[in-house]
Protein backbone atom coordinates (compact mmCIF):
# COMPACT_ATOMS: atom_id res chain seq x y z
CA UNK A 1 0.00 0.00 0.00
CA UNK A 2 1.46 3.25 -0.97
CA UNK A 3 0.25 6.76 0.38
CA UNK A 4 1.20 10.05 -0.46
CA UNK A 5 4.65 10.61 1.33
CA UNK A 6 4.64 14.14 2.97
CA UNK A 7 8.12 15.86 3.15
CA UNK A 8 10.15 15.65 6.15
CA UNK A 9 9.86 18.49 8.26
CA UNK A 10 6.24 19.07 6.94
CA UNK A 11 3.85 20.16 9.32
CA UNK A 12 0.30 21.11 9.36
CA UNK A 13 -1.11 24.00 11.91
CA UNK A 14 -1.56 22.56 14.87
CA UNK A 15 -5.16 20.96 15.28
CA UNK A 16 -7.60 22.22 18.26
CA UNK A 17 -6.64 20.16 21.63
CA UNK A 18 -9.10 17.36 21.81
CA UNK A 19 -11.39 16.32 24.79
CA UNK A 20 -10.45 12.82 26.57
CA UNK A 21 -12.14 11.51 29.63
CA UNK A 22 -10.39 8.69 31.56
CA UNK A 23 -10.57 6.81 34.79
CA UNK A 24 -6.74 7.32 36.18
CA UNK A 25 -6.57 5.33 39.20
CA UNK A 26 -10.13 5.15 40.11
CA UNK A 27 -10.69 9.06 39.51
CA UNK A 28 -12.31 10.53 36.51
CA UNK A 29 -9.48 13.08 34.57
CA UNK A 30 -11.20 15.29 31.94
CA UNK A 31 -8.20 16.25 29.95
CA UNK A 32 -7.33 18.39 26.49
CA UNK A 33 -4.52 17.10 24.41
CA UNK A 34 -3.10 17.60 21.40
CA UNK A 35 -3.69 14.32 18.85
CA UNK A 36 -0.29 13.08 19.15
CA UNK A 37 -0.36 13.11 22.99
CA UNK A 38 0.88 9.67 23.75
CA UNK A 39 -0.81 8.17 26.88
CA UNK A 40 2.48 8.59 28.55
CA UNK A 41 3.48 11.86 27.76
CA UNK A 42 -0.40 12.48 29.50
CA UNK A 43 -0.01 10.77 32.20
CA UNK A 44 3.42 12.24 32.86
CA UNK A 45 3.07 15.53 31.22
CA UNK A 46 -0.91 16.53 31.79
CA UNK A 47 -1.81 14.18 34.98
CA UNK A 48 1.52 14.97 36.65
CA UNK A 49 1.82 10.94 37.67
CA UNK A 50 5.46 10.66 36.61
CA UNK A 51 5.58 6.85 38.39
CA UNK A 52 5.42 5.84 34.90
CA UNK A 53 9.08 5.86 33.54
CA UNK A 54 9.67 7.03 29.85
CA UNK A 55 12.22 4.81 29.03
CA UNK A 56 13.18 3.97 25.17
CA UNK A 57 9.51 5.81 24.05
CA UNK A 58 9.60 3.01 21.34
CA UNK A 59 7.90 -0.16 22.73
CA UNK A 60 11.11 -1.85 23.21
CA UNK A 61 11.69 -1.34 27.08
CA UNK A 62 8.50 -1.85 28.62
CA UNK A 63 9.22 1.10 31.23
CA UNK A 64 5.92 2.99 30.27
CA UNK A 65 4.02 -0.42 31.13
CA UNK A 66 0.50 0.40 32.69
CA UNK A 67 -2.77 -1.20 32.76
CA UNK A 68 -5.54 0.19 30.49
CA UNK A 69 -9.00 -1.81 31.15
CA UNK A 70 -6.85 -4.54 33.20
CA UNK A 71 -4.62 -4.94 30.46
CA UNK A 72 -0.66 -4.21 30.05
CA UNK A 73 0.08 -2.18 27.53
CA UNK A 74 2.99 0.24 26.39
CA UNK A 75 1.52 4.17 27.06
CA UNK A 76 4.32 5.08 24.85
CA UNK A 77 2.71 3.60 21.48
CA UNK A 78 -0.94 4.43 21.97
CA UNK A 79 -2.28 7.98 21.98
CA UNK A 80 -4.02 9.04 24.20
CA UNK A 81 -6.72 10.25 22.30
CA UNK A 82 -7.39 6.58 21.49
CA UNK A 83 -8.05 6.06 25.04
CA UNK A 84 -10.79 8.24 25.71
CA UNK A 85 -13.14 6.30 27.92
CA UNK A 86 -10.43 4.19 29.32
CA UNK A 87 -9.47 2.88 32.88
CA UNK A 88 -5.94 3.23 33.41
CA UNK A 89 -4.29 2.19 36.50
CA UNK A 90 -0.72 3.36 36.82
CA UNK A 91 2.31 2.19 39.81
CA UNK A 92 0.55 5.23 41.62
CA UNK A 93 -2.77 3.06 41.74
CA UNK A 94 -1.64 -0.03 43.38
CA UNK A 95 -1.45 0.35 46.98
CA UNK A 96 -4.55 0.71 48.38
CA UNK A 97 -5.57 1.70 52.24
CA UNK A 98 -2.02 2.73 53.13
CA UNK A 99 -1.01 -0.85 52.40
CA UNK A 100 1.73 -1.38 49.61
CA UNK A 101 0.03 -4.22 46.80
CA UNK A 102 1.83 -7.38 47.74
CA UNK A 103 3.98 -6.67 43.92
CA UNK A 104 5.21 -3.93 45.53
CA UNK A 105 6.01 -4.95 48.99
CA UNK A 106 7.63 -8.28 47.03
CA UNK A 107 10.09 -5.85 44.94
CA UNK A 108 11.22 -4.65 48.48
CA UNK A 109 11.36 -8.02 50.35
CA UNK A 110 13.43 -9.25 47.27
CA UNK A 111 15.74 -6.05 46.49
CA UNK A 112 14.02 -6.88 43.03
CA UNK A 113 15.77 -3.56 41.54
CA UNK A 114 19.06 -1.61 41.40
CA UNK A 115 18.48 1.60 39.74
CA UNK A 116 14.60 1.39 39.78
CA UNK A 117 14.07 3.50 36.65
CA UNK A 118 11.96 0.06 35.00
CA UNK A 119 10.58 -0.88 38.41
CA UNK A 120 6.85 0.90 37.95
CA UNK A 121 6.79 -0.73 34.66
CA UNK A 122 7.97 -4.28 35.59
CA UNK A 123 5.45 -3.97 38.37
CA UNK A 124 2.57 -2.86 36.53
CA UNK A 125 3.04 -5.52 33.96
CA UNK A 126 3.43 -8.00 36.21
CA UNK A 127 -0.10 -7.24 38.05
CA UNK A 128 -1.05 -7.55 34.21
CA UNK A 129 0.81 -11.10 34.27
CA UNK A 130 -0.76 -12.32 37.24
CA UNK A 131 -4.38 -11.05 36.31
CA UNK A 132 -3.65 -12.94 32.85
CA UNK A 133 -2.89 -16.11 34.34
CA UNK A 134 -0.89 -17.70 31.90
CA UNK A 135 2.65 -18.14 33.60
CA UNK A 136 2.86 -20.66 35.77
CA UNK A 137 6.51 -21.89 35.90
CA UNK A 138 9.42 -19.62 36.26
CA UNK A 139 10.13 -20.30 32.55
CA UNK A 140 6.74 -18.75 32.10
CA UNK A 141 7.29 -15.58 34.20
CA UNK A 142 10.38 -14.57 32.42
CA UNK A 143 8.92 -15.25 28.59
CA UNK A 144 5.70 -13.53 29.82
CA UNK A 145 7.90 -10.79 31.22
CA UNK A 146 10.78 -10.59 28.53
CA UNK A 147 8.73 -7.27 27.06
CA UNK A 148 10.54 -5.37 30.23
CA UNK A 149 14.06 -4.68 30.18
CA UNK A 150 16.23 -4.34 33.18
CA UNK A 151 19.79 -2.78 32.65
CA UNK A 152 20.92 -3.34 36.26
CA UNK A 153 20.42 -7.16 35.78
CA UNK A 154 18.13 -7.73 38.21
CA UNK A 155 15.89 -10.43 37.10
CA UNK A 156 16.37 -13.37 39.38
CA UNK A 157 14.98 -11.15 42.08
CA UNK A 158 12.48 -10.05 39.63
CA UNK A 159 11.43 -13.55 39.33
CA UNK A 160 11.32 -14.51 42.95
CA UNK A 161 9.38 -11.22 43.75
CA UNK A 162 6.86 -11.86 40.72
CA UNK A 163 6.63 -15.87 42.36
CA UNK A 164 5.95 -14.12 45.84
CA UNK A 165 3.37 -12.20 44.45
CA UNK A 166 1.76 -14.81 42.60
CA UNK A 167 1.47 -17.44 45.91
CA UNK A 168 -0.47 -14.50 47.75
CA UNK A 169 -2.86 -13.68 45.36
CA UNK B 1 6.68 12.95 14.89
CA UNK B 2 4.72 16.05 12.35
CA UNK B 3 1.53 17.47 13.21
CA UNK B 4 -1.71 15.29 12.74
CA UNK B 5 -5.51 15.35 13.03
CA UNK B 6 -7.07 12.60 14.67
CA UNK B 7 -10.52 10.92 13.68
CA UNK B 8 -12.15 8.34 14.32
CA UNK B 9 -14.28 5.90 12.06
CA UNK B 10 -17.68 4.82 12.87
CA UNK B 11 -18.19 1.88 10.93
CA UNK B 12 -16.02 -0.19 7.98
CA UNK B 13 -17.43 1.90 4.98
CA UNK B 14 -17.08 5.18 6.89
CA UNK B 15 -13.71 4.15 7.69
CA UNK B 16 -13.32 3.94 3.43
CA UNK B 17 -15.16 6.97 2.87
CA UNK B 18 -12.68 9.05 5.32
CA UNK B 19 -9.10 7.01 3.79
CA UNK B 20 -10.03 8.00 -0.03
CA UNK B 21 -10.64 11.77 1.41
CA UNK B 22 -7.18 12.39 2.23
CA UNK B 23 -4.52 10.57 0.50
CA UNK B 24 -1.60 11.75 3.32
CA UNK B 25 -4.13 9.84 6.14
CA UNK B 26 -3.60 6.25 7.71
CA UNK B 27 -5.45 3.84 9.60
CA UNK B 28 -4.58 3.39 13.14
CA UNK B 29 -5.60 0.70 15.27
CA UNK B 30 -3.13 -1.07 17.81
CA UNK B 31 -0.02 1.43 16.78
CA UNK B 32 2.60 -0.53 18.00
CA UNK B 33 4.41 -0.05 14.39
CA UNK B 34 2.98 3.02 12.86
CA UNK B 35 3.31 5.64 16.26
CA UNK B 36 6.85 4.23 16.18
CA UNK B 37 7.69 4.72 12.73
CA UNK B 38 6.03 7.93 13.34
CA UNK B 39 8.12 9.17 16.42
CA UNK B 40 11.11 8.38 13.73
CA UNK B 41 9.37 10.70 11.00
CA UNK B 42 9.26 7.54 8.39
CA UNK B 43 5.81 7.53 8.47
CA UNK B 44 4.70 10.98 8.41
CA UNK B 45 0.49 11.09 7.87
CA UNK B 46 -1.19 14.59 8.58
CA UNK B 47 -4.51 12.65 9.42
CA UNK B 48 -4.90 9.57 11.73
CA UNK B 49 -8.28 7.66 11.36
CA UNK B 50 -8.95 5.47 14.42
CA UNK B 51 -10.72 2.41 13.59
CA UNK B 52 -10.24 1.21 16.88
CA UNK B 53 -13.89 1.28 17.47
CA UNK B 54 -15.17 -0.79 14.55
CA UNK B 55 -17.32 -3.98 15.16
CA UNK B 56 -14.11 -6.32 13.39
CA UNK B 57 -13.32 -8.08 16.99
CA UNK B 58 -14.71 -10.97 17.19
CA UNK B 59 -13.75 -14.58 15.97
CA UNK B 60 -16.40 -16.88 14.44
CA UNK B 61 -16.80 -20.42 13.04
CA UNK B 62 -17.45 -20.03 9.37
CA UNK B 63 -19.76 -22.11 7.13
CA UNK B 64 -17.10 -24.58 5.93
CA UNK B 65 -15.91 -25.34 9.67
CA UNK B 66 -13.25 -22.37 9.37
CA UNK B 67 -12.93 -19.50 11.88
CA UNK B 68 -13.19 -15.96 10.43
CA UNK B 69 -10.98 -13.80 13.03
CA UNK B 70 -11.39 -9.91 12.55
CA UNK B 71 -9.36 -7.72 11.91
CA UNK B 72 -9.03 -5.77 15.26
CA UNK B 73 -8.79 -8.96 17.28
CA UNK B 74 -5.44 -8.09 19.54
CA UNK B 75 -2.74 -10.60 19.32
CA UNK B 76 -2.66 -11.99 22.61
CA UNK B 77 -6.33 -12.80 22.54
CA UNK B 78 -6.13 -14.40 19.46
CA UNK B 79 -3.24 -17.03 20.58
CA UNK B 80 -5.00 -17.12 23.80
CA UNK B 81 -8.33 -17.92 21.57
CA UNK B 82 -9.83 -21.80 22.83
CA UNK B 83 -10.50 -22.32 19.38
CA UNK B 84 -7.00 -21.50 17.82
CA UNK B 85 -5.31 -23.15 20.84
CA UNK B 86 -6.96 -26.43 19.97
CA UNK B 87 -7.33 -26.39 16.17
CA UNK B 88 -4.65 -24.10 14.96
CA UNK B 89 -1.93 -24.53 17.87
CA UNK B 90 0.83 -23.26 15.24
CA UNK B 91 -1.08 -20.13 14.75
CA UNK B 92 -1.12 -19.46 18.91
CA UNK B 93 2.54 -20.72 18.72
CA UNK B 94 3.93 -18.34 16.46
CA UNK B 95 2.02 -15.05 17.67
CA UNK B 96 3.58 -16.07 20.97
CA UNK B 97 7.21 -16.16 19.68
CA UNK B 98 6.68 -12.49 18.70
CA UNK B 99 6.93 -9.29 20.64
CA UNK B 100 6.07 -9.42 23.99
CA UNK B 101 2.87 -9.37 26.38
CA UNK B 102 2.29 -5.15 26.44
CA UNK B 103 2.35 -5.36 22.37
CA UNK B 104 0.51 -8.76 21.66
CA UNK B 105 -2.35 -7.00 24.11
CA UNK B 106 -1.99 -4.02 21.45
CA UNK B 107 -1.44 -5.03 18.44
CA UNK B 108 -4.18 -6.17 16.12
CA UNK B 109 -4.38 -8.90 13.85
CA UNK B 110 -5.05 -6.53 10.74
CA UNK B 111 -2.18 -4.79 11.99
CA UNK B 112 -0.07 -7.57 11.91
CA UNK B 113 -0.51 -8.34 8.35
CA UNK B 114 0.61 -4.09 7.91
CA UNK B 115 3.33 -3.97 10.29
CA UNK B 116 6.90 -2.74 8.10
CA UNK B 117 9.98 -4.31 7.77
CA UNK B 118 12.63 -3.51 11.14
CA UNK B 119 15.59 -3.13 8.46
CA UNK B 120 17.42 -0.56 10.35
CA UNK B 121 18.22 1.51 7.36
CA UNK B 122 14.15 2.03 6.57
CA UNK B 123 14.23 3.51 10.38
CA UNK B 124 17.15 5.67 9.96
CA UNK B 125 15.68 8.95 7.81
CA UNK B 126 19.11 9.83 6.93
CA UNK B 127 20.29 6.76 5.22
CA UNK B 128 19.21 6.36 1.37
CA UNK B 129 16.65 3.52 1.20
CA UNK B 130 14.46 2.35 -1.65
CA UNK B 131 11.58 1.01 0.61
CA UNK B 132 11.67 4.53 2.11
CA UNK B 133 12.42 7.08 -0.13
CA UNK B 134 11.63 5.02 -3.50
CA UNK B 135 15.19 5.81 -5.98
CA UNK B 136 17.12 6.64 -3.42
CA UNK B 137 19.25 3.43 -3.19
CA UNK B 138 19.75 0.44 -0.44
CA UNK B 139 22.13 1.28 2.07
CA UNK B 140 21.76 -2.52 3.79
CA UNK B 141 23.15 -4.44 0.44
CA UNK B 142 26.60 -3.13 1.05
CA UNK B 143 25.94 -2.33 4.91
CA UNK B 144 25.10 -4.23 7.94
CA UNK B 145 23.09 -6.72 6.59
CA UNK B 146 22.68 -9.68 9.14
CA UNK B 147 19.44 -9.57 9.66
CA UNK B 148 18.04 -9.35 5.59
CA UNK B 149 16.81 -11.69 3.66
CA UNK B 150 18.34 -13.95 1.67
CA UNK B 151 15.32 -15.38 -0.68
CA UNK B 152 13.10 -13.54 -3.19
CA UNK B 153 15.61 -10.17 -2.81
CA UNK B 154 16.37 -7.37 -5.43
CA UNK B 155 18.60 -5.24 -6.35
CA UNK B 156 16.47 -2.56 -5.01
CA UNK B 157 15.92 -4.16 -1.40
CA UNK B 158 16.73 -6.98 0.54
CA UNK B 159 14.29 -6.27 4.14
CA UNK B 160 12.40 -9.12 5.36
CA UNK B 161 8.89 -9.33 6.61
CA UNK B 162 9.38 -9.34 10.46
CA UNK B 163 5.95 -10.85 11.47
CA UNK B 164 5.86 -14.30 13.21
CA UNK B 165 2.50 -14.91 13.07
CA UNK B 166 2.25 -13.92 9.10
CA UNK B 167 4.48 -17.23 8.59
CA UNK B 168 2.28 -19.36 10.52
CA UNK B 169 -0.94 -17.66 8.32
CA UNK B 170 1.22 -18.39 5.30
CA UNK B 171 1.26 -22.02 6.12
CA UNK B 172 -2.48 -22.36 7.01
CA UNK B 173 -3.69 -20.86 3.66
CA UNK B 174 -5.50 -18.01 5.50
CA UNK B 175 -7.15 -15.91 3.13
CA UNK B 176 -7.32 -11.77 3.82
CA UNK B 177 -10.80 -10.41 3.73
CA UNK B 178 -10.28 -7.01 2.55
CA UNK B 179 -13.01 -3.75 1.81
CA UNK B 180 -12.23 -0.64 -0.64
CA UNK B 181 -13.91 1.74 -2.22
CA UNK B 182 -15.35 -0.77 -4.76
CA UNK B 183 -16.14 -3.55 -2.04
CA UNK B 184 -15.06 -6.38 -0.27
CA UNK B 185 -12.73 -8.63 -1.73
CA UNK B 186 -10.51 -11.93 -0.47
CA UNK B 187 -6.87 -12.16 -1.52
CA UNK B 188 -5.12 -15.73 -0.91
CA UNK B 189 -2.37 -15.12 1.77
CA UNK B 190 0.22 -16.23 -0.53
CA UNK B 191 -0.77 -12.92 -2.76
CA UNK B 192 -1.07 -10.48 -0.11
CA UNK B 193 2.79 -9.83 0.73
CA UNK B 194 4.79 -8.75 -2.36
CA UNK B 195 8.87 -9.50 -3.14
CA UNK B 196 10.19 -5.92 -3.42
CA UNK B 197 11.77 -5.71 -7.18
CA UNK B 198 11.56 -2.77 -8.68
CA UNK B 199 9.13 -1.63 -5.79
CA UNK B 200 10.01 -2.31 -2.28
CA UNK B 201 7.81 0.79 -1.39
CA UNK B 202 4.92 -1.55 -1.67
CA UNK B 203 4.69 -4.24 0.56
CA UNK B 204 1.45 -5.85 0.05
CA UNK B 205 -0.74 -5.75 -2.92
CA UNK B 206 -3.41 -3.96 -1.71
CA UNK B 207 -5.05 -0.54 -2.70
CA UNK B 208 -4.49 2.94 -1.44
CA UNK B 209 -8.01 3.01 -0.13
CA UNK B 210 -8.28 -1.02 1.24
CA UNK B 211 -9.20 -1.52 5.16
CA UNK B 212 -8.66 -5.76 6.52
CA UNK B 213 -11.32 -6.20 7.53
CA UNK B 214 -10.53 -10.39 8.52
CA UNK B 215 -8.10 -13.11 8.51
CA UNK B 216 -10.22 -16.14 7.44
CA UNK B 217 -8.62 -19.59 8.09
CA UNK B 218 -9.80 -22.64 6.35
CA UNK B 219 -10.84 -25.91 8.46
CA UNK B 220 -7.46 -27.98 8.57
CA UNK B 221 -5.55 -26.83 11.18
CA UNK B 222 -2.85 -29.48 11.54
CA UNK B 223 -3.17 -29.71 15.29
CA UNK B 224 -1.54 -33.08 15.66
CA UNK B 225 1.73 -32.59 13.81
CA UNK B 226 3.43 -28.78 13.99
CA UNK B 227 5.90 -26.65 15.21
CA UNK B 228 7.02 -22.89 15.06
CA UNK B 229 10.32 -22.80 15.94
CA UNK B 230 12.08 -19.28 15.84
CA UNK B 231 15.75 -18.65 15.88
CA UNK B 232 17.18 -15.32 17.24
CA UNK B 233 20.06 -12.99 18.56
CA UNK B 234 18.62 -13.78 21.97
CA UNK B 235 15.73 -15.78 23.56
CA UNK B 236 13.03 -13.90 23.55
CA UNK B 237 11.43 -10.66 22.71
CA UNK B 238 13.65 -10.59 19.46
CA UNK B 239 13.11 -10.57 15.65
CA UNK B 240 13.55 -14.01 14.03
CA UNK B 241 16.80 -14.59 11.85
CA UNK B 242 15.41 -17.41 10.85
CA UNK B 243 11.94 -18.78 11.87
CA UNK B 244 9.89 -22.57 10.60
CA UNK B 245 6.33 -23.31 10.34
CA UNK B 246 6.26 -26.90 9.65
CA UNK B 247 3.22 -29.17 9.31
CA UNK B 248 2.49 -32.36 8.52
CA UNK B 249 -0.46 -34.35 7.63
CA UNK B 250 0.69 -38.47 8.30
CA UNK B 251 -0.81 -41.63 8.07
CA UNK B 252 0.60 -44.77 8.10
CA UNK B 253 4.05 -43.63 8.70
CA UNK B 254 4.07 -41.66 5.41
CA UNK B 255 3.53 -37.34 5.30
CA UNK B 256 -0.03 -37.32 3.47
CA UNK B 257 0.38 -33.49 3.39
CA UNK B 258 2.97 -31.01 4.23
CA UNK B 259 3.06 -27.42 5.08
CA UNK B 260 6.38 -25.28 5.37
CA UNK B 261 6.64 -21.47 5.46
CA UNK B 262 10.26 -19.64 6.40
CA UNK B 263 10.08 -16.44 8.01
CA UNK B 264 13.18 -13.92 8.80
CA UNK B 265 14.19 -14.76 5.23
CA UNK B 266 12.53 -12.52 2.95
CA UNK B 267 9.95 -9.72 2.14
CA UNK B 268 7.32 -12.45 2.43
CA UNK B 269 6.62 -15.35 4.11
CA UNK B 270 8.25 -17.78 1.96
CA UNK B 271 7.03 -21.17 1.15
CA UNK B 272 7.60 -23.47 -2.02
CA UNK B 273 5.27 -25.72 -3.55
CA UNK B 274 7.82 -28.00 -4.57
CA UNK B 275 9.60 -28.32 -1.61
CA UNK B 276 6.19 -29.24 0.58
CA UNK B 277 5.27 -31.72 -2.79
CA UNK B 278 8.75 -33.58 -1.97
CA UNK B 279 7.38 -34.34 1.25
CA UNK B 280 4.27 -35.36 0.35
CA UNK B 281 3.79 -39.45 0.33
CA UNK B 282 7.21 -39.80 1.39
CA UNK B 283 8.47 -41.29 4.81
CA UNK B 284 8.89 -38.57 7.80
CA UNK B 285 12.78 -39.30 7.86
CA UNK B 286 15.85 -37.22 7.65
CA UNK B 287 16.49 -37.94 3.95
CA UNK B 288 12.89 -36.78 3.47
CA UNK B 289 13.70 -33.60 5.15
CA UNK B 290 17.06 -33.17 3.57
CA UNK B 291 15.02 -32.72 0.12
CA UNK B 292 12.74 -30.66 1.28
CA UNK B 293 15.27 -28.23 2.45
CA UNK B 294 17.48 -28.33 -0.66
CA UNK B 295 14.00 -26.87 -2.73
CA UNK B 296 12.95 -24.57 -0.61
CA UNK B 297 16.55 -23.10 -0.08
CA UNK B 298 17.46 -23.71 -3.54
CA UNK B 299 17.49 -20.20 -4.86
CA UNK B 300 19.19 -18.73 -1.55
CA UNK B 301 21.47 -15.84 -1.47
CA UNK B 302 23.75 -14.69 1.45
CA UNK B 303 25.17 -11.11 1.76
CA UNK B 304 28.15 -9.81 3.54
CA UNK B 305 26.70 -10.27 7.05
CA UNK B 306 24.10 -12.78 6.71
CA UNK B 307 25.21 -16.02 4.53
CA UNK B 308 24.53 -17.68 7.65
CA UNK B 309 21.63 -17.51 7.75
CA UNK B 310 21.66 -20.28 4.79
CA UNK B 311 23.09 -23.20 6.88
CA UNK B 312 20.95 -22.06 9.86
CA UNK B 313 17.67 -22.36 7.77
CA UNK B 314 18.35 -25.29 6.44
CA UNK B 315 18.69 -27.10 9.91
CA UNK B 316 16.30 -25.23 11.15
CA UNK B 317 13.86 -26.62 8.91
CA UNK B 318 15.06 -30.27 9.21
CA UNK B 319 14.70 -29.51 13.38
CA UNK B 320 11.36 -27.89 12.80
CA UNK B 321 9.83 -31.45 10.34
CA UNK B 322 11.68 -33.48 13.38
CA UNK B 323 9.66 -31.92 15.91
CA UNK B 324 6.41 -31.54 13.60
CA UNK B 325 6.80 -35.25 12.65
CA UNK B 326 7.32 -36.18 16.40
CA UNK B 327 4.61 -34.31 17.98
CA UNK B 328 6.73 -32.52 19.99
CA UNK B 329 6.18 -28.94 19.45
CA UNK B 330 8.72 -25.93 20.17
CA UNK B 331 7.63 -24.73 23.68
CA UNK B 332 7.53 -20.81 23.21
CA UNK B 333 8.15 -20.33 27.51
CA UNK B 334 11.10 -23.39 27.64
CA UNK B 335 13.50 -22.15 25.09
CA UNK B 336 15.31 -25.70 24.90
CA UNK B 337 15.06 -26.87 21.59
CA UNK B 338 14.83 -30.81 21.17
Amino acid sequence: MTRTPQPIGHSIPAPDKLPVSMIVNGVEAQLKVAPWTTLLDALRDHLDLTGTKKGCDHGQCGACTVLVDGRRINSCLTLAVMQDGAEVTTVEGLAANGALHALQQAFIDHDAFQCGYCTPGQICSAAGLIAEGRAKSADEIRELMSGNICRCGAYPNIVAAIQQAMGQS
Amino acid sequence: MINFQYARATDVADAVRQIAADPSAKFIAGGTNLIDLMKEDVERPTRLIDITRLPLKTVKETADRGLRIGALVPNSDLAYHPLIAQRYPLLASAILAGASAQLRNMASTGGNLLQRTRCYYFYDIATPCNKREPGSGCSAIAGLNGMHAILGTSEACIATHPSDMCVALAALDAKVHVTGPAGARTIAFSDFHRLPGNTPQRDTNLQPNDIVTAVELPARGFAANYTYLKIRDRLSYAFALVSVAAALELEAGKIKEARLALGGVAHKPWRDPSAEAALSGQSANQATFNRAADLLLRDAKGFEHNAFKIDLARRAILRALTQAAAGTPQSQSNKKIQ
